[in-house]
This record gives structure tokens, C-alpha cells and sequence, in this order.
């Protein structure tokens, strides 16, 4: 039996990758562990190791191929004897095609198993809905697309160039090029006094971090993702944010804590927790969630910036999705500021980050039911832009929130909890909360699939609020 | 520390003084790093030495005595935190320091403001939570700062200042001004995971931090062989080939002496110290602690034998540097100044209303 050797998933959250290299050809033996071929993603480039021996027979995807699906047969390999000539050739399913920026080799290589054992379609995020563009921008600017990866480094970079006390600091974030890439580059600029690897050790370098920006320096502490934060919520809450006021103004703390929160797929409870209603709670603090590429690089320059401690909170799932920046010398987006990321009349959708996938495939269904939601992305949890919800809620009558995060205290019953106080007289029906589960989160995908919220849960939402 | 004071000519005085039970397995496997060999090393103090020593430890004295008393008035409320009896430890270490170091400590502050040089009125009335306090009345005894002064805390969480002081020589170095952190904590906070994570980070990229245990034998009410499976503090980096040494915290000479070497150290690039210093606090934990886990004979015998004021007091009349008379002036001196400092306190108005929401941001 011929075996076939499959496009291989480096990541829970991969959905397609580009073939790299063959380092075999047609007709060459292969023996179980040797590398046959280079893959690469935006995040990184991996070897394709052979786990079973015979002859590479076809090679089915040519390399230099993009944007090739995961699971997607890439070659077959011959058992002796066996033909290729009696190999039934399936075509090569590529990915629908997004538009990919140039990637930097990386240095990293790891083994992968050639064929993967699981689907990972079940995890794979809903293509992105189309955005508005970005608001507050000169007519005429020219846009690129950017996946929200290369705009954070980009953020970064610029900062850093424009101003010498900025550094990054964390796990894996110089010589790795960062867990998931994001500092990708930045070693190679700045140099390993400005882009610094940290031990595993968060709750110490949490609070280096301050204690450098207690000195007058503006770190950019990295966390591979806030669920280890949590190692070093002290340092972030006790010493960050209440220092400047415990101090009567003396003392400033000037530092961004960054990376990716929330779910992001198939990592089960401990790396898949939503920290949004957590660092909104705490007075002190900004707390800041993009969820276009724009955004990102706009509000991560303008946090970097800022004289106060920043919680910055990406998505690993949104890494890799690509919209339109604007192209100009320095970008920034102001912190508290929501944006209406798709006007409508009939009910509110308030959501952020990943949460705005939802919230506007939810809307583009509600359009045909003839419901005209208006999409207001939050960007900033803290200070929470409340007037523009009340402003549209003045308009609608009806508001419901989105998010991944847990019910009891969340984001959501925060805004419920304004509205009533503030906007009650509007109300014509009650606010409803879309969110996670309230357990933690399983591992199982289609368990995983029924924790988080869903866009049918949106819908069901909005057609209750608006009694259609 | 008691193997090390063997060596001196100072031997006696250093031994003495060493708080009761002083680890005697020092000796056994001393890692190649430490310098205990030094550490009954005690500067020659001058006179003008002797009688600055006097006058700094005084002044905190007094201080924490009047604080003591405010704080049964009334007046000073919360936690409070008095450093009496470990005086030699801030005010020799002061001493090692320059324009521009930066000390950080945790909640047993009020000393280690006095001796960075900032103005006891400013603690005080921030003691009584009034507007003339350092932090305007909005951080209260754990809680101040003088940038001025380099004074950089006052910090609630045990242990938390180990990394900020950390973080505060990371910056002197990530600047390469020459700089030096002064991070003091506990024979209590010693035990926190994040102090082992700071040694690492600090060795691993040379920064100069000099890491100052006070340990004073008690964290709360739990004596250090009820909580620390290792009791000589001074090897506590020793898995992190950070130098240490064990210091006669009573005796202020000994302490300048340890402290101008770490500083040294530190500020040549070679990256962290730890000095340990074996010290003695003679009141509770906090105002409200009877300190029920120590017998008065203890503490009594910690006053009588060991007090740092009374032995630079002894000295300095033994060797007629000052007489009883003049000992007394500056002793009514410093009376009068805090006084001074606590009437300062309980007049100056609270802070107002309005103040409630300024300083969350900037």
C-alpha cells in the first residue's frame, strides 16, 4: 500500500502552511526520521521527518507552494515494489488564498510528524468578515495588508527606534524570534541589550518589568500567554497599578504587559483562560484588547507610549489573519476610544477581540433576517468606552455583549450593569450576555466548541432582544 | 559568623554581639564564594564617624518611639511597623552609598527612609495619613517614596521589593550609569519563591543589586529555624554562585565595612552580593504583636548587650570622643526635632476630599 504523506499541522491553530523545500526527490530512498521536506508558516518553519521507509514515489505539491491546507497529501511513499505509476493522485486542496507577507526564515526547527493523526479542521477559526476601514484617518492613505502578527512587531519596532528607554523583555522573545513570532526580527535590530530572554520565571521578571519602570524605563514584558501571568498577577497589580497612586503621583510605572489570551484552540483549561474581566477590574490599570491588525499597531504604539501600566491583550487565533493597515509614518490609535466596526439600527452588538468574529458574522446573518445590528469593537476594556455604547444604545434600544470570557463578573455584566444605570430609560428589552461557558475548558473539540460562544448564540441573542 | 569573628582582632565585640544562636554549622561546607573570611572585617570608626553613627541611629530611634507613642493615640492607624533595635543595619549601609543608588524595602520602613535622608516630617505626618505626607497621606507606613532621595519603597508584599529592587538595578545597568540598588528584605521574605527567581535573573545578567536580609530571627511570630530549612541566610545564593556574608547587624562598623565591599562589588560589574544581617528587633511585629513567642530575657538581653546605639555610645565615651553632657545635647536635640515632627503630623489637615481620585493614572 502506497502511504501518503500529508501536509502536517505545526499548531492547533494552523490551518495551512507553505512548502518550503523538498530535501528529497522522486525515486530516493527514505528511511523512518529523515527530513523530507520544509514547511513553514507565518510562525515558523518546521522539518517534515518520513516516519515510515520506502521510496519517495511522487511528490505531489511542488515547493514554493503556498497556503497549503492541512492534511492535504504532499507526497506518497513506496513500500518495495510498488509503483508509482499505480498511485491514484489526488489534487493538491489549496487553502483559500489570504494574502501572505514575507516571512523571515526562523531559526527554529522542530521536528513534525508527517501525518498527523487529527483532523484540525473541527478548530479552525470562521473566515474573517469584512471590517470597515479604520476610522480617523487621512482621506487618500494608502492601506497594506498585515496580519496582526507583523503589526505588533511593527508597533514595536517603531517604538523602539523612536525611543531608547523601550525594551522587550520575556520567554523566547530574542533568540527564539518569540513563541508565536511576534518579536520576530527585533534581536536582529536592537540587539539582545534591548530584546532580552528571560528564565521562566514570570513572577520575577514580571517584577524586573516594574521595578526598571519604577526606574524611568518603558518595558515591554512578554508573556508567552496570560494564563502564566497569573504567576505574576502580584507584581501586576500590587506593584504596577496601585504604586503611582499608593506614592500620591510620585512614582510612575510606564510598562506594557503583552501577549496572547484567551482560548486559543485545543490547549484545554490551564492555557485557555479569558483575563479581560480580571485586569478591568483593577483601578491603576489599561487594559486593551485590538482585534484588527490596525488597531493593533495603532493602540500597541500608543500603550507603549503611555505613562501607566498596560495589560495588553492579543489572541493567538487572530495572529494570523491579515486586514488592511494604513500606511503612515506613525500610526497610533488612542486607549478608550471604541470604535463602530459595522453601523446598524435595531440592536447593539458589543464586543472585542476574538469576540468581534463573532459578533460580526452574527450580524451579516441577522442583516438577511432583515436586523440590523451595529458593531461596536470595544478595543479598550479599561477605561470602558460606555458613551459610545449608550450613544448607540440610545439608537437601538437593545444591546447584547460578546465575549469568551465566563459569565459570573464578566465584561458583559459590567456593560449590563451601566446600561441599566444609565441607559435604562432606552432599554426596550433586557441586555443579553453571550460568553463562555461557565466551566473550565475541556479538551475534547467538540466539548471545546460547546464552552465557547458561538455565532448562533449571538443570533439567538439578538432575535430575543428584538423579538424576531 | 561566630567561626568568622574568631579571626579578628575585633572578635569579642563582633561575637557578642551576634544575635543569640548564631548557625554554628557555618563552617562546614562554606561555598568557595562566600566571604566570610571578611566579614569580622570592622572599619576603624574616627571620631566624626562614631558620632554621625550616634546621631543617625538616634534620630530613627526616636522616631520610631514617637511613632510608637502617636500610634497608641490614635493617630496613626493600620499596621506600623517600628524598627527599633536594627538601626546599625541602614544606617552603616547608608553610608556605602552615593548620590543616585536607590534603596527598596519592604513594610519595616520608617529606618531606612530616616536614613536615606528624608525629612521626618514628611514620614510622619504620612504615619497620621495627613496631606504633608510623602505620599500625601494615600500610602500610610508601608507605603512611601522620595525619588529625590532614591528611596523607593515601602512595599506591602513580602518579598515583592526583591524583584523591584531587582528591576531597579536592571535599569541602572540597561543605562550603565554606575548605579547601585540597595534591595533589603527579611529573614521572612528570604523564603519567597520570587527572591530565588530575582538571584538568578541577577547573576545571570550581573546586576548591581546588593541584597540585604535583615534578619532580625523572627518573620511575624515564626522563629527562623521554625520556617528556614537553611538559617544562615548568607548561602541562600550560593546555588546561583552569588556571594554572601554573614554581618554583625548589631554592631554599625561591621555592617559599613560589609557594605562598602558589596557596593564595590556590585558597582565594579561583577554583579550581585548578599549581605545578611544578624539583627534584633525589640519590639512586636507590628504595634499590635505582644510577642508572646520570645521571652522578655531574650529581648532584655538583646538591649542590654548588644544595643548598636548604646555601643557606639560606649565607645565614644570611653574614648572621651564626647562626654555624658554632650551625648545628652544631641539626644535632646534630636528629641525636639521629632517633636517637632510629630506636632507637624497631628495638625497638618488631612488630605482633601478631592484627593480621592488624583494618582490612579498619570
Amino acid at each position: 500500500m502506497p502511504t501518503e504523506v500529508l501536509m502536517p499541522a505545526l499548531s492547533p491553530t494552523m490551518e495551512k502552511g507553505n512548502l518550503a523545500k523538498w530535501l528529497k526527490k522522486e525515486g530516493d530512498t527514505v528511511k523512518s526520521g529523515d527530513v523530507i521536506a520544509e514547511i513553514e508558516t507565518d510562525k515558523a518553519t518546521m522539518e517534515v521527518e518520513a516516519i515510515d521507509e520506502g521510496t519517495l514515489g511522487k511528490i505531489l505539491v511542488p515547493e514554493g507552494t503556498q497556503d497549503v491546507a492541512v492534511n492535504t497529501p504532499i507526497a506518497v511513499i513506496l513500500a518495495d515494489g510498488e509503483d508509482a505509476s499505480a498511485v491514484s493522485v489526488p489534487s493538491p486542496k489549496a487553502a483559500a488564498p489570504v494574502p501572505t507577507a514575507p516571512v523571515e526564515p526562523s531559526p527554529v526547527a522542530v521536528s513534525a510528524p508527517a501525518t498527523p493523526a487529527v483532523v484540525t479542521s473541527a478548530v479552525a477559526a470562521p473566515p474573517q468578515p469584512e471590517v470597515l476601514p479604520e476610522p480617523d484617518v487621512p482621506e487618500g492613505t494608502e492601506f497594506v495588508n498585515q496580519t496582526m502578527r507583523e503589526a505588533l512587531r511593527d508597533a514595536m519596532a517603531e517604538e523602539m527606534r523612536r525611543d531608547g528607554d523601550v525594551f522587550v523583555m520575556g520567554e523566547e522573545v530574542a533568540e527564539y524570534q518569540g513563541a508565536y513570532k511576534i518579536t520576530q526580527g527585533l534581536l536582529q535590530e536592537f540587539g539582545a541589550r534591548r530584546v532580552i530572554d528571560t528564565p521562566i520565571t514570570e513572577h520575577g521578571f514580571a517584577g524586573v518589568g516594574v521595578g526598571a519602570a519604577m526606574a524611568g524605563l518603558k518595558p515591554i514584558v512578554e508573556f508567552m500567554t496570560f494564563n502564566f501571568a497569573m504567576q505574576a498577577i502580584d507584581q501586576i497589580i500590587n506593584s504596577a497599578a496601585k504604586t503611582h497612586y499608593m506614592s500620591g503621583g510620585q512614582i510612575g510605572c510606564s510598562i506594557v504587559f503583552r501577549g496572547p489570551n484567551g482560548a486559543a484552540a485545543r490547549v484545554a483549561a490551564q492555557h485557555s483562560q479569558d483575563y479581560s474581566a480580571w485586569y478591568s477590574h483593577i483601578p491603576g490599570l489599561k487594559v486593551v484588547a485590538p482585534y484588527t491588525a490596525a488597531d493593533a499597531k495603532g493602540l500597541l504604539k500608543s500603550a507603549i507610549r503611555d505613562p501607566n501600566p498596560i495589560i495588553f491583550l492579543e489572541n493567538e487565533i487572530l495572529y494570523g489573519h491579515a486586514s488592511p493597515v494604513p500606511k503612515l509614518d506613525d500610526y497610533t490609535v488612542p486607549i478608550g476610544k471604541a470604535k463602530i466596526a459595522r453601523p446598524g439600527k435595531d440592536v447593539t452588538l458589543v464586543a472585542w477581540s476574538i469576540g468581534m468574529n463573532y459578533a460580526l458574522k452574527a450580524a451579516e446573518e441577522l442583516s438577511k433576517l432583515g436586523i440590523e445590528a451595529e458593531v461596536i469593537d470595544l478595543r479598550t476594556i479599561r477605561p470602558l468606552d460606555i458613551e459610545t455604547i449608550i450613544a448607540s444604545v440610545q439608537k437601538t434600544g437593545r444591546c447584547v455583549t460578546v465575549e469568551e470570557g465566563w459569565p459570573q463578573s464578566g465584561v458583559g455584566s459590567e456593560i449590563v450593569a451601566q446600561l441599566v444605570e444609565k441607559a435604562f430609560d432606552y432599554l426596550d428589552a433586557p441586555v443579553l450576555r453571550v460568553t463562555g461557558k461557565d466551566v473550565p475548558m475541556p479538551y475534547a473539540a467538540n466539548l471545546e466548541k460547546l464552552a465557547l460562544p458561538s455565532v448562533q448564540d449571538v443570533i439567538d441573542a439578538a432575535r430575543a432582544v428584538t423579538y424576531r | 559568623m561566630v567561626v568568622a569573628a574568631k579571626k579578628s582582632p575585633v572578635s569579642k565585640t563582633v561575637g557578642k554581639a551576634a544575635a543569640p544562636k548564631a548557625p554554628a554549622k557555618a563552617a562546614a561546607a562554606r561555598s568557595p564564594a562566600r566571604r566570610s573570611d571578611k566579614a569580622a572585617a570592622v572599619l576603624d570608626f574616627s571620631k566624626d564617624d562614631e558620632l554621625d553613627a550616634y546621631r543617625r541611629m538616634l534620630e530613627i530611634r526616636r522616631f520610631e518611639e514617637k511613632a510608637g507613642q502617636l500610634y497608641g493615640m490614635g493617630l496613626i492607624g493600620g499596621f506600623c511597623h517600628l524598627y527599633i533595635g536594627q538601626e546599625a543595619v541602614v544606617v552603616g549601609m547608608q553610608a556605602a552609598l552615593k548620590d543616585g543608588d536607590q534603596v527598596i524595602t519592604g513594610y519595616r520602613d520608617h529606618g531606612h527612609m530616616l536614613a536615606c535622608g528624608m525629612d521626618p516630617k514628611g514620614v510622619m505626618a504620612e504615619l497620621t495619613g495627613r496631606r504633608g505626607g510623602y505620599s500625601k497621606g494615600k500610602g500610610g507606613s508601608m507605603h512611601m517614596f522620595s525619588i529625590e532621595k532614591g528611596f523607593f519603597g515601602g512595599h506591602g508584599i513580602v518579598g515583592a521589593q526583591v524583584s523591584l529592587g531587582t528591576g531597579l538595578a536592571f535599569a541602572d545597568h540597561y543605562r550603565g550609569n554606575g548605579g547601585v540598588c540597595l534591595t533589603y528584605f527579611g529573614d521572612g521574605a528570604a523564603n519567597q519563591g520570587q527572591v530565588y527567581e530575582s538571584f538568578n535573573m541577577a547573576e545571570l545578567w550581573k546586576l548591581p543589586v546588593i541584597y540585604i536580609i535583615e534578619n532580625n530571627k523572627y518573620a511575624m511570630g515564626t522563629a527562623v529555624n521554625r520556617a528556614s530549612a537553611q538559617t544562615d541566610f548568607s548561602k541562600r545564593g550560593t546555588s546561583f554562585n552569588i556571594p554572601g556574608e554573614q554581618v554583625d547587624g548589631m554592631d554599625v562598623r561591621a555592617v559599613k565595612a560589609a557594605g562598602a565591599r558589596a557596593v564595590e562589588f556590585a558597582r565594579s560589574g561583577k554583579g550581585p552580593y548578599i549581605l545578611e544581617m544578624l539583627t534584633y528587633r525589640y519590639r512586636g511585629h507590628s504595634m499590635s504583636d505582644p510577642a508572646k513567642y520570645r521571652s522578655k530575657e531574650e529581648v532584655q538581653k538583646m538591649r542590654t548587650e548588644h544595643d548598636p546605639i548604646e555601643q557606639v555610645r560606649n565607645r565614644l565615651l570611653e574614648k572621651k570622643w564626647a562626654t555624658e553632657d554632650e551625648l545628652k545635647a544631641i539626644d535632646a536635640e534630636i528629641r525636639d526635632q521629632m517633636n517637632a515632627a510629630a506636632d507637624f503630623a497631628s495638625a497638618d489637615p488631612e488630605p482633601d476630599a478631592s484627593e480621592l481620585y488624583t494618582d490612579v493614572l498619570r
